[in-house]
């Protein structure tokens, strides 16, 4: 039955992309478009004393100019936060402005003072140079856990110890009870650096207002452009959302950088209005460094508790997450709600409780990237068992198999309920974990990890089995944690008189491939070919309404949309074809795109029925003309993808480098719509987690410079820093969505990153290495090297 | 004050007056509206700029448009001839070697003058060909296999 459905069909928007025909938001160019530059901070902590733009207004081409005074005097509101974490002791959280151009005080470099406007580009960025801005230099807050600390610099007057919130989950006396009576703790100390997302498209804004319509568009370079206009209208400029188009056209990437509401997309808006012409703003390179939302900075104490058999009986982390110095738009739930509900891992530890203060500080806002919380929860946890494994001279396989969660389908057998609110939907985790030693043939590396200690050449294997949740969310559910939007997803499946399908999907492709594999799961559910289907997305004026991409939802969430709304148009085109073959509708079948009378010749094809939809003459009475539907699917759960991954290194221990030899992924995402999408998703989850593991780290010095802020300074995984990667798969179907799919696209990224640490400590934990800071550069190793030696 | 150039594009000349601090890549971009080479960075670190200048691939972001006066350029956009993809167009679409679409004009313009330069070349070359190039979504895996499908079709 299933055509194109676990085919790997070569990808549909490929064309365009490689042709140079994409269109992306900096390729569009409007009719008397305007180009804006802005004058950005370079101090982290400042008062804004006196600015000063009478040289920019009198500069070649410059239209005009603005402050943030004008925008306050205007009423442009602050920048909003889209979750609400309030304090352990009930307290509200706090949630100080974020002004859409700093008024009075600069928090971070590259908060945004002055928006230039000019005829081009090059006559914009001229002029910026040519603002004067008076600032008064204040001492900054940049460290994670010191900036929490008694006399700090503060970020905002009205925050104490410049914490927004903080927040608990598990049961905290449980786990010091366990710890207490543990036979073995281990304990680590854990920083989880800084990231810089660098998609390779910088962000793009296009405001352009239509005075005769009083319309708004705005074109952004965007995971979410519902999303969107939904902020940007309802919180920011109080603008009327039926007049407001955004469209997100090709966009280069986004690793969660492109999910939240900017500065820049209000200005574009809001300026345009003002001068009644299109403005662009295109980030340069060195702006989307302290501009983009960076990601991760976790500082954290994790401690594990087993009993005298190897069995998890405790875990207690403590964490300090940096915020930046702003909240932005998913910033507080990435490392509550999306990180302490990961801590049971795949084990059955009893007793968890998790504590995290946010923290402030005079750095780039922190928010979403890639795994977003799960990365850091599965790096603590994963470390934590092989460090256990290794104190306790026991296998680290044989440790985590121990205290697997046995295998469950979540139909026959119920679905595992955790310590940390989660419900995992279904898993078999043992599985991956015996297919990746498979893959990797484990017994014949350790034979080989000894000759080669023998030799003096330290190899290492790192292992890492992790689970995420995807698929969010039950909008309920995310409700009474503080979410402040709902998390289900559209899709319109609009079937045209002659058969062919449009499909209007609020999920949003910045190289997910929706464009095929959505096509993919219409084309088999309809029995049409897939040439008939075309997915439209990125367009508010098209599609009804859409929450976006990102927590690896898009099909999980997106596709169930699309089904309902498939199942919706073969109900009625059941109707209209036993009225046609003057049948009844419990008689007939649909298949290979027909109906057919059950055991008979008579049929009647998916083009005849549309064709009748729309040309009603001979028709079932009291039914409506058209097929067409639209349907909001908000999912039962989140869905629990999970995997075992394994990496093998080679530490030089001359001179501290750490090369990858192999990398063995063995990831189970449900069901599988295109296994050749699925795999390039993992492959560049991998690396990503493998480039946090060995090269990424955004540096900020004493005084709040981001001292690694171009790509001549921040190490980014290039193509021969890496091995071919070896892939496998298991599938669990998710037991409460239609397509049984989980998610992929962040999977990588948060199972590699414990698995190349694990591996280099395995290499040196003979030499008395018991740890090593991310990332792993030469000196770094080099010098745990010579410290364990001494 | 402009300067005028003569460049030809993809087979076709062009002359245009431009400021000489006009980047070759804007020039593509804002002047002849050739959008498909990207521009990902200020310090010509990420490669998706990059296109061919009298036979070798260069990013673009490097070179002044007054630099390329009387030379021969090809863009992504010039790489198809008569409607058949070239081998690499292929390539990077049968091994799925693109995601998000925007390294890949400079990626497949960097493979173009490998395959130049060795037409059948190794995993490891290729990599090595292309470490000038970021790709953030594809983890390089299935851009190193387009490279060598394309190398094994061309030969």
């Amino acid at each position: 039955m299933a055509k194109y459905i676990g085919q790997a069909v070569k990808r549909v928007e490929d064309r365009r992309f490689i042709t140079g025909k994409g269109r992306y938001t900096d390729d569009i160019k409007l009719p008397g478009m305007t180009y804006a530059a802005i004058v950005r901070s370079p101090h982290a902590h400042a008062t804004i004393n006196a600015i000063d733009t009478s040289r920019a207004l009198a500069a070649d081409g410059v239209v005009t100019a603005f402050v943030g005074q004008d925008l306050a005097d205007a009423g442009v509101g602050g920048l909003p936060c889209g979750w609400q974490v309030d304090f352990k002791n009930g307290d509200t959280m706090k949630e100080p402005p974020h002004p859409v151009l700093a008024v009075g005080k600069v928090r971070h470099v590259g908060d945004p003072v002055v928006i230039v406007i000019a005829e081009t580009r090059d006559q914009a960025q001229d002029a910026a140079e040519l603002v004067e801005v008076d600032y008064g230099i204040l001492p900054a807050a940049v460290d994670t856990v010191a900036s929490a600390g008694e006399g700090a610099p503060l970020v905002h007057d009205d925050v104490p110890r410049n914490v927004p919130f903080d927040w608990g989950l598990g049961d905290a006396d449980a786990a010091a009870a366990a710890l207490d009576s543990a036979a073995h703790v281990t304990t680590l100390e854990i920083t989880n650096q800084r990231l810089v997302a660098n998609a390779i498209e910088p962000r793009c804004a296009i405001g352009d207002y239509d005075s005769a319509r009083d319309h708004y568009t705005l074109y952004t370079s965007s995971q979410n452009p519902h999303v969107i206009r939904l902020l940007m209208t309802a919180f920011v400029l109080g603008l009327p959302e039926h007049k407001v188009r955004v469209v997100s056209p090709d966009v280069g990437g986004g690793f969660g950088s492109k999910i939240f509401h900017y500065a820049e997309e209000v200005l574009a808006i809001w300026c345009s209005r003002q001068i009644e012409r299109p403005v662009k703003w295109t980030a340069q390179r060195s702006e989307s460094f302290i501009s983009d939302a960076q990601g991760r900075d976790h500082v954290t104490k994790a401690e594990l508790g087993l009993d005298a058999d190897g069995n998890f009986t405790g875990l207690r982390v403590t964490t300090h997450a940096n915020v930046g110095a702003y909240l932005s738009t998913f910033s507080t739930c990435v490392p509550t709600y999306l990180y302490g509900t990961l801590l049971q891992g795949l084990y059955t530890t009893p007793a968890i409780y998790v504590d995290v203060t946010a923290v402030f500080t005079n750095t780039v806002p922190v928010d979403a990237l890639r795994g977003a919380g799960r990365p850091e929860a599965t790096y603590l946890l994963e470390r934590l068992v092989d460090t256990a494994a290794h104190e306790l001279g026991l296998d680290p396989g044989e440790l985590r198999r121990r205290n697997f969660i046995p295998p469950f389908d979540g139909v026959e057998q119920p679905g595992y309920q955790t310590q940390v609110a989660l419900q995992y939907d279904s898993g078999n985790y043992a599985g991956v974990l015996d297919k990746a030693l498979e893959m990797v043939g484990y017994d014949d590396f350790r034979e080989e990890q000894a000759a080669a200690r023998a030799e003096g050449r330290y190899l290492g294997i790192g292992f890492s089995t992790y689970i995420e949740a995807c698929g969010i969310a039950p909008s309920a559910v995310v409700g009474s944690l503080g979410a402040r939007a709902g998390l289900f997803e559209s899709a319109v499946v609009r079937v045209q008189p002659t058969g062919k399908v449009s499909v209007f999907v609020g999920s949003h492709s910045h190289g997910q491939g929706h464009e095929t594999t959505f096509s993919q799961v219409v084309a088999d559910q309809l029995g049409i070919p897939i040439e008939d289907v075309d997915i439209i997305h990125g367009d508010t004026d098209q599609v009804p309404f859409g929450m976006g991409t990102y927590g690896s939802r898009s099909l999980a969430v997106g596709g169930s949309a699309i089904v309902r709304s498939l199942d919706k148009v073969k109900e009625k085109g059941a109707k209209i074809a036993a009225h046609l073959l003057e049948a009844s509708e419990d008689d007939l079948e649909y298949a290979g795109g027909k109906w057919t009378v059950r055991g008979t010749d008579k049929s009647i094809g998916f083009g005849d029925v549309a064709l009748t939809a729309y040309v009603p003459h001979n028709y079932p009475e009291g039914l409506e003309p058209g097929l067409d539907f639209t349907s909001f699917y908000d999912p039962a759960n989140f869905t629990f993808p999970f995997g075992a991954h394994l990496c093998i290194v080679e530490v030089c221990a001359d001179t501290g480098k750490v090369t990858l030899k192999r990398f063995v992924a063995v990831d189970d995402v449900g069901n599988v719509i295109n296994p050749q999408i699925v795999e390039g998703q993992v492959h560049g989850g991998v690396c990503h987690g493998i480039g946090q593991a060995l090269l990424e780290g955004a540096i900020y010095d004493g005084d709040g410079q981001l001292v690694n802020g171009s790509y001549m300074d921040y190490a980014m995984p290039r193509a021969d820093d890496l091995p071919a990667l070896e892939l496998g798969r298991t599938v669990t179907p998710c037991p409460h969505n239609p397509l049984g799919a989980k998610g992929a696209g962040e999977a990588g990224t948060i199972g590699a990153t414990p698995a190349v640490v694990n591996a280099a400590v395995d290499a040196l934990w003979h030499v008395g290495v018991r740890d090593l800071p991310m990332p792993l550069t030469p000196q770094t190793v080099w010098q745990a090297i010579q410290q364990a030696g001494s | 004050m402009s300067v005028s150039i003569n460049v030809t594009v993809n087979g076709r000349g062009y002359q245009e007056e431009v400021e000489p601090r006009l980047l070759l890549a804007d020039f593509l971009r804002d002047v002849l509206g050739l959008t498909g080479t990207h521009v990902g960075c200020d310090t010509s670190g990420c490669g998706a700029c990059t296109i061919i200048v009298d036979g070798k691939a260069v990013k673009s972001c490097t070179l002044l448009a007054v630099q390329a006066d009387g030379a021969d350029l090809t863009t992504i956009e010039g790489l198809a001839s008569n409607g058949a993809l070239h081998p690499l167009q292929e390539g990077f679409h049968e091994e799925h070697g693109l995601q998000c679409g925007f390294c890949t004009p400079g990626m497949i313009m960097a493979a173009w003058q490998l395959l130049e330069r060795n037409p059948n070349p190794s995993d490891a070359e290729i990599r090595h060909a292309l470490e000038g190039n970021f790709c953030r979504c594809t983890g390089y895996e299935n851009i190193v296999k387009s490279v060598r499908a394309a190398a094994g079709s061309a030969a």
